[in-house]
């Protein structure tokens, strides 16, 4: 475990005190973090079967396992549909059960609505349903973790991809550069949105889908910034001091060149991550994104759009969209300054004599 | 003594509340050049930068400062504006970074005579060409449309000074104004500073660390040591009875023994017809390729067994060049064999498993070691590649036995580069080197960013390896005092061609090549051999 008893590097310690020093990329960080963690435990927070049941002196745990409606009293061997009235009566009169805290799931059709759909926000669902009579909370919950898991994937795939291009092309330079530089234009100029579309009419895109076809391109935006940094550094003396020793090509880019690559690297990924968000909710308020029920906050929005008169739905698509985007922005912008060397800090002192 | 142009008592000046200058007391004359004289880190340049208000915003500077008889710690930022450039010249080190790329030299120029004279148009382009050839620019006519990268250093210098001079100054400031150029190049630099000084009756405040250059070209001199004055007066009498103990370190600093003898031996490297071309790019997209520019004419090379051989040439003489050519880090034509082996057939993981034989040091050392790990890991690093077999405790055993070879104190492992003086770092880059056992260690300059007294030590301490372990060194060098100090045979380049080499001493005492007895008249080695 040497790689976390040693101290860090003076380096690296100074950015994070640059970035603690910057209020709001601090917070927004905490809160990015918060939210983000919490909708993880999605399914507890918000599901439409308890979490832990007694019935007749037994234990349930119907998050984990599906009981037949048959154990409750019911009268088919289906899965029991905890919501239903008669299950619920049951379950109160021979026990009891500890319900999430929203007692609906991304994609439960709330049976027992008095108004007509989309329902506005009352007590029992507290931002409204959809047009199909789902909970908007529970969608948001589930959209926004569906969403940013979908955005890391995507961030982490564009990465590794985007730096092995560029460190191969900025190593070695010439020719490997020459047409590894022609062979990126190209393909960037491949019109993804329409790609995307054709790809649609012809195959349902899921998630896996989606995340390849959009890591096709993704990865191009990295390429260039990891080339120059590689480029510059591949001149720099310990560099070549480290090929003067004999140290294969893997090793000195591994060690010596990405470090400084991933500066610039790091910088970008905030971007690379927003982006990657504002593509899928795009394509999911085109209808060319997810498959149809998925929580998404793209639909959510294009149903506000078509629900002019249920105002909650647009509103919550917005916030949620707005919110997260700044979050991730102010953060972006917090690790710029942080590995920025012209940024200024109280603690930075000048040099006394430059001679 | 004549009327002070600038006088400054009781200079004191703190970065943060940190004081880097304690108490500094000086006057300029007419017509008179004040050194001041220190190592890096003394607070010379700060002196002189405070002295027209140049520091950043951290810094706060009290002490009476009188410029002709006006007191400047009452200007207002305005004023200050309208003093420097006008009243007050500045030269300063870097020329290739004080100019605008993007400005040409005549509009640069220009520019410091329409803020402070109001001069435009063709009075000002008369100005300036009369100011070029006031400072002896060749082609004054032409190169006044000339970009500054179309410049050499010191025709980029000498623009620098027609800036500093085009308003009249009564007071000069030179900051290091050589430091970056070539010796032959450094005294033609001075002599023109000297020259427009007394035509003009200016006052000169010359900072430098070059202790020879001060010597010849100064009245007075100042010895500064961590802000303080450690000695002051005339030159004559601080070089020739230094009184305080400082001042005799830094005089005693200039780089001294010899070399020991080797026995016969035979050649490890040897290079026959060895030579690099760099291809230059097509005129237009389907034009003539140019011939290809020879960096390196084909030569013969040899070095023995405990040998050093110094290359000595100035910037772009193909040094630099000649030995990654060596060290194979950039192709070339030609064989090089070291110790039986034929480098110049290898390549690949036969090339990479032979590189442990020959290291190399460079000049820089702050860009030398990789600021993102700690010394235990910059000297293991080709330890654990080349011999992999060596366990944990084997490996920190070796590591500890280089840097106390090297001089360095054990607890250092565990810290960063930064933490470390210039000379302490090239300790660390000699470390890395020494640790793989080569038989050959190029050197690329390792003294040249060092001050003079740091100079001495590591000069000591590869004097010392070579000794112990018998190694041979190619020594790249443009200090013919430190070559003198270091190596047994001198190898002379000029825009990449051998134009003389044989035995140090004898080469050094009697130089054949009209070059080569420049090189040595400008590196002030004269005095000394005579002396």
């Amino acid at each position: 475990m040497r790689l976390f008893s040693r101290p860090l590097s003076p380096i690296t310690r100074r950015r994070l005190a640059a970035f603690k020093a910057n209020r709001r990329a601090r917070y927004s960080l905490w809160l990015f973090a918060i939210l983000f963690v919490i909708s993880l435990f999605a399914e507890l927070i918000a599901n439409d079967k308890p979490l832990v049941m007694h019935y007749e002196g037994q234990w349930y745990f119907p998050l984990a396992v599906d009981y037949p409606e048959t154990e409750f009293g019911g009268f088919l061997p289906t899965r029991t549909d905890y919501l239903d009235p008669f299950i619920r009566d049951q379950i109160d009169s021979h026990g009891w059960a500890l319900w999430p805290l929203i007692p609906f799931s991304y994609q439960t059709l709330d049976m027992q609505m008095r108004v007509p759909s989309p329902a506005p926000p009352d007590a029992r669902h507290w931002l409204g349903t959809d047009d199909q009579g789902r909970d908007v909370v529970a969608r948001v919950i589930y959209g926004f973790r569906l969403t940013v898991l979908f955005a890391l994937a995507l961030t982490a795939g564009s990465t590794v991809f985007g730096v092995l291009f560029g460190a191969l092309q900025g190593y070695f330079g010439g020719k490997v550069d020459l047409v590894g530089q022609r062979i990126t234009e190209v393909w960037s100029g491949l019109p993804v949105l329409f790609l995307l579309i054709v790809l649609a009419s012809f195959v349902q895109p899921g998630f896996w889908w989606l995340l390849g076809v959009m890591l096709l391109f993704s990865w191009l935006g990295l390429v260039d910034i990891v080339r120059a940094e590689f480029l510059r550094a591949r001149n720099l003396e310990y560099v070549r001091a480290a090929r003067a020793m004999g140290l294969p090509a893997r090793l000195i880019m591994w060690r010596h060149v990405l470090p400084n690559a991933m500066v610039a690297t790091l910088t970008f990924l905030p971007f690379l991550f927003t982006g990657a968000i504002s593509t899928l909710t795009a394509l999911d308020f085109l209808g060319f994104g997810l498959p149809p029920g998925s929580p998404s906050l793209g639909e959510l929005a294009s149903q506000g759009k078509n629900n002019l008169q249920a105002p909650w739905l647009g509103i919550t698509a917005f916030l949620t969209l707005a919110v997260m985007l700044s979050l991730l922005v102010f953060i972006g912008e917090g690790l710029r300054d942080a590995f920025d060397p012209r940024h200024r800090h109280a603690t930075a002192t000048p040099e006394a004599d430059h001679a | 003594m004549p009327e002070p142009i600038l006088s400054v008592r009781d200079l004191r000046i703190a970065f943060d509340a940190k004081p880097v200058v304690h108490s500094l007391s000086f006057e300029v004359a007419k017509g008179e050049t004040l050194a001041i004289v220190g190592e890096s880190g003394s607070g010379k340049s700060v002196s002189a930068l405070s002295v027209v208000d140049l520091l950043p915003g951290n810094a706060s500077v009290t002490g009476e400062r009188q410029l002709n008889g006006r007191d400047l710690t009452r200007l207002k930022p305005s004023e200050w504006s309208a003093l420097r450039g006008n009243q007050v010249g500045f030269v300063f080190q870097e020329p290739m970074t004080s100019l605008n790329p993007l400005h040409r030299v005549g509009r640069q120029i220009g520019e410091a005579l329409r803020l402070h004279q109001g001069l435009r148009g063709q009075a000002a382009r008369q100005r300036v060409l009369a100011l070029l050839e006031q400072v002896r620019l060749p082609r004054a006519s032409e190169l006044i449309d000339a970009w500054p990268h179309e410049l050499s250093g010191g025709q980029r210098q000498r623009v620098m000074i027609a800036m500093a001079i085009a308003n009249r100054p009564a007071l000069l400031i030179a900051d290091e104004p050589t430091t970056a150029l070539d010796v032959t190049v450094q005294q033609e630099i001075l002599a023109l500073l000297k020259s427009l000084r007394d035509e003009r009756a200016m006052g000169m405040i010359l900072i430098s660390h070059d202790l020879n250059l001060v010597r010849r070209h100064a009245d007075r001199v100042i010895v500064m040591h961590r802000g303080e004055v450690v000695e002051s007066g005339p030159v004559a009498t601080v070089f020739g009875h230094p009184q305080a103990s400082y001042t005799r370190t830094l005089l005693a600093a200039e780089p001294e023994g010899r070399p020991a003898p080797i026995a016969e031996a035979a050649p490890l490297l040897t290079a026959t017809q060895l030579s690099v071309a760099f291809e230059r790019p097509r005129r237009g997209l389907l034009g003539k390729r140019p011939p290809p520019f020879v960096a390196v004419q084909p030569l013969d090379l040899e070095l023995r067994q405990g040998e050093t051989l110094a290359i000595v040439g100035e910037s772009g003489s193909g040094k630099t060049t000649l030995a990654s050519a060596i060290l194979r880090l950039l192709p070339s034509q030609g064989e090089i064999t070291l110790g039986g082996v034929a480098l110049h057939t290898l390549s690949g993981a036969a090339l990479r498993r032979q590189r442990r034989q020959l290291q190399i040091v460079f000049q820089d050392p702050y860009g030398s070691l990789s600021p993102r790990m700690s010394v235990f890991d910059i000297v293991s690093e080709g330890l654990r590649y080349h011999q992999p077999e060596l366990d944990e405790p084997a490996v920190a055993e070796r590591v500890a036995q280089t840097l106390e070879e090297v001089g360095l104190p054990p607890d250092c492992q565990a810290r960063y580069p930064h933490e470390f003086s210039g000379g302490q770092r090239q300790r660390i880059a000699v470390a890395r080197a020494l640790i793989l056992a080569p038989t050959l260690l190029v050197l690329d300059e390792p003294t040249s960013a060092l001050d003079r007294t740091v100079q001495k030590q590591l000069i000591e301490l590869l004097r010392d390896v070579q000794a112990r372990r018998g190694l041979s060194y190619l020594f790249i060098s443009h200090d013919l005092a430190v070559v003198r100090a270091m190596s047994h045979r001198v190898l002379v380049l000029k825009e990449g061609e051998v134009i003389e080499q044989g035995d140090c001493a004898t080469l050094l005492s009697a130089p054949r090549h009209p070059y080569t007895q420049a090189l040595i008249r400008a590196s002030s080695l004269e005095d000394d051999l005579t002396r």
